[in-house]
């Protein structure tokens, strides 16, 4: 029988990957792809929350979240192309303007 | 059984998909396991009733959302393998899976210390699709059409930044004529 905590386990499991994926890579499309893995942990919460409660709240909260997720790809899609139309690298240290 | 042993196949493999995106020095190996993992993620979906979002995920995410970053892997050069510079590994491990298990239980605990009550209970006789219409169209409006807003203006923006002009640099120009100003 899978329960609630079943979920919650697997959910940690993967914000846990989706973080170690944030602040270990440099590359700013990895960083995109981990958040991608942090907003879908989140979902899979939502429903599984949504579900075990007999509740409908947790899947329109997912369904919102998808949506932000969507305009976050495009939007932050066409900032990285042109910093790397400018910079020629997609680095996060050459985000790094201030000498320090 | 068939649930578990569904969950558990699920399970592993979104798991060992997202950890392939996060350690892998190839940024197309590391897309590519994304997908599936997305693709994966909407069996959770189908399993937890929510038939809906699990049509969702696939459309939007595998979908869309991929082919956002397809197409946007055409800006960049992806033979190469990604250099990157990591320094302090087991710090990051650790941080990561400490606050990622502490961000968990901190929006899980209200799920075992109150008795919670569902406000918009699902009808045992409707399917998902109609009762999460009903509930959107009734209670969830104006989200959801500030979420049609904001995608609308995520897309010009896109548009925006993106195309205009895909000869010549905007920000670069930009800057020239800051500096003449000054």
């Amino acid at each position: 029988m899978i329960t609630l905590t079943h979920y919650l386990v697997v959910v940690g499991f993967m914000f846990a990957i989706g973080l170690v994926g944030i602040l270990r890579r440099k590359n700013l499309l990895m960083l995109f792809f981990s958040t991608e893995i942090l907003l879908n942990a989140a979902n899979v919460g939502f429903a599984a929350v949504s579900k075990f409660y007999m509740d409908l709240t947790g899947q329109m909260v997912a369904f919102f979240i998808i949506a932000v997720a969507a305009s976050e790809v495009a939007v932050g899609l066409g900032l990285l192309v042109l910093w790397y139309k400018r910079t020629g690298s997609i680095d996060l240290d050459s985000l790094q303007i201030m000498k320090g | 059984m068939y649930e578990a042993v569904a969950f558990y196949f699920f399970s592993a493999i979104t798991l060992g998909m997202f950890s392939v995106t996060v350690l892998s020095r190839n940024a197309l190996y590391a897309m590519s396991s994304l997908a599936g993992g997305m693709v994966f993620i909407s069996g959770f979906f189908f399993l937890l009733d929510a038939e809906f979002l699990g049509v969702v995920q696939i459309i939007v995410y595998s979908g869309a959302v991929m082919a956002l970053y397809t197409f946007g892997m055409m800006f960049f050069d992806t033979t190469r393998d990604v250099q990157e510079r990591i320094t302090g590994k087991k710090t990051i491990y650790t941080l990561a899976i400490l606050s990622a298990l502490l961000i968990v239980i901190i929006v899980a605990a209200p799920l075992w210390g109150a008795h919670l009550e569902a406000i918009y209970p699902m009808g045992a006789a409707s399917s998902n699709v109609q009762s999460l219409g009903l509930v959107m169209f009734t209670h969830y409006l104006i989200p959801f059409e500030l979420s049609a807003v904001m995608l609308l203006v995520a897309m010009i923006s896109g548009i925006v930044l993106v195309s205009r002009r895909m000869d010549s640099s905007i920000t670069l120009s930009e800057e020239a004529d800051l500096k003449e100003d000054l």
